[in-house]
């Protein structure tokens, strides 16, 4: 997927807006607010409020650019006063906690697909294997996003809890490496990667219903044929 | 090795197993024996082949979901800001 390339440097553009030019300040905010919303989301209650704590972090970075060191890069600086910002307003809201224990407060531990698609653990044969089991997409050649799925990859990542929301945001839909959204939310890589499972898994299952694309497997019909193939070697060995 | 056990002996994976692991292996996160382990259940296992698949497609195509700007008003305000900041 393409992304927007920008060719000013960081380094320019953090120089730029020490000077307060404000080109290099209109190209940042195009950047990174679209991100800084969705973060902003796993904070505060409403799209409103999401929207004033990002405008209170850009104001933070113009008050603070001369003190950054490029320690980080600037989008996790970025990033870091945006977290605290949406904390503190999150908290006068009274829903706030930092973002590894939303995750934690939301996490049911939910199987990735229905167990009853499976064969149950002490089957004989297959334990645990798939009864209904996947079955090819008919995607459109122009990708999943070109027709009607749209709307429903778009609806189930809006359905999602927060916190498997703010990170499929990240990841998948802008791109981020997993780092970097370790850093921004200020999660383990493990928690990560819980989250982007979860929220990916009912994607999957959300466009899979859709598609009505899963195919029952006939297994007394599969073992009746290994029956006839364990028949079959034997007469042929005698 | 003692850790040789977990390759060598360890029960084959179920597919109910395997749909748990599947974000671990794309993002490289599963141990080596791990990695082998699935990637022999996916050798016999047109299931969860076409499960993996899907997780990829998944991932691959959100891409196209990017919001590439924030409302005209919001942006107006946040120049603004901006201006007003530049002129203390």
């Amino acid at each position: 997927m393409a992304r927007p390339v920008t060719g000013q440097h960081n380094d320019e553009l953090i120089a730029a807006l020490c000077r307060a030019d404000e080109s290099a300040f209109a190209t940042l905010v195009d950047r990174h607010s679209p991100a800084m919303v969705r973060v902003a989301m796993a904070y505060v209650p409403t799209r409103a409020a999401a929207e004033e704590a990002v405008q209170e972090t850009w104001i933070a970075v113009m008050r603070g650019i001369h003190r950054f060191e490029g320690r980080s890069s600037l989008k996790t600086w970025i990033f870091r006063i945006l977290t605290n910002v949406a904390l503190r307003s999150g908290a006068r809201e009274r829903r706030s906690m930092p973002f590894s224990a939303l995750a934690e407060a939301e996490d049911t531990g939910e199987p990735s697909v229905d167990p009853d698609r499976f064969l149950p653990a002490d089957h004989e044969l297959f334990p645990g294997h798939w009864v209904i089991m996947p079955a090819r997409w008919p995607t459109p050649e122009e990708g999943l996003l070109a027709g009607e799925t749209r709307e429903v990859i778009a609806a189930a990542i809006a359905e999602l809890p927060v916190a498997q929301r703010t990170v499929i945001a990240l990841r998948d839909v802008e791109g981020w490496s997993s780092e970097e959204v370790c850093e921004a939310l200020q999660i383990s890589a493990g928690n990560q990667r819980i989250l982007l499972h979860r929220a990916r898994s009912r994607v999957r299952n959300a466009i899979e219903r859709y598609f009505g694309a899963v195919e029952e497997i006939d297994y007394d019909a599969v073992t009746a044929e290994m029956m006839d193939d364990t028949a079959k070697n034997e007469t042929d060995s005698l | 090795m003692a850790d040789d056990r977990a390759d060598s002996h360890a029960h084959d994976l179920a597919c109910v197993e395997v749909v748990e692991i599947m974000t671990d292996y794309l993002e490289g996160a599963l141990p080596a024996t791990e990695a082998r382990r699935l990637e022999r259940h996916l050798g016999t296992c047109p299931g969860c082949t076409e499960y993996l698949e899907q997780m990829r497609t998944v991932a691959d195509s959100l891409g196209g979901l990017a919001e590439h700007s924030i409302p005209a008003e919001m942006r107006d305000g946040l120049m603004s800001a901006f201006r007003g900041f530049r002129t203390r």
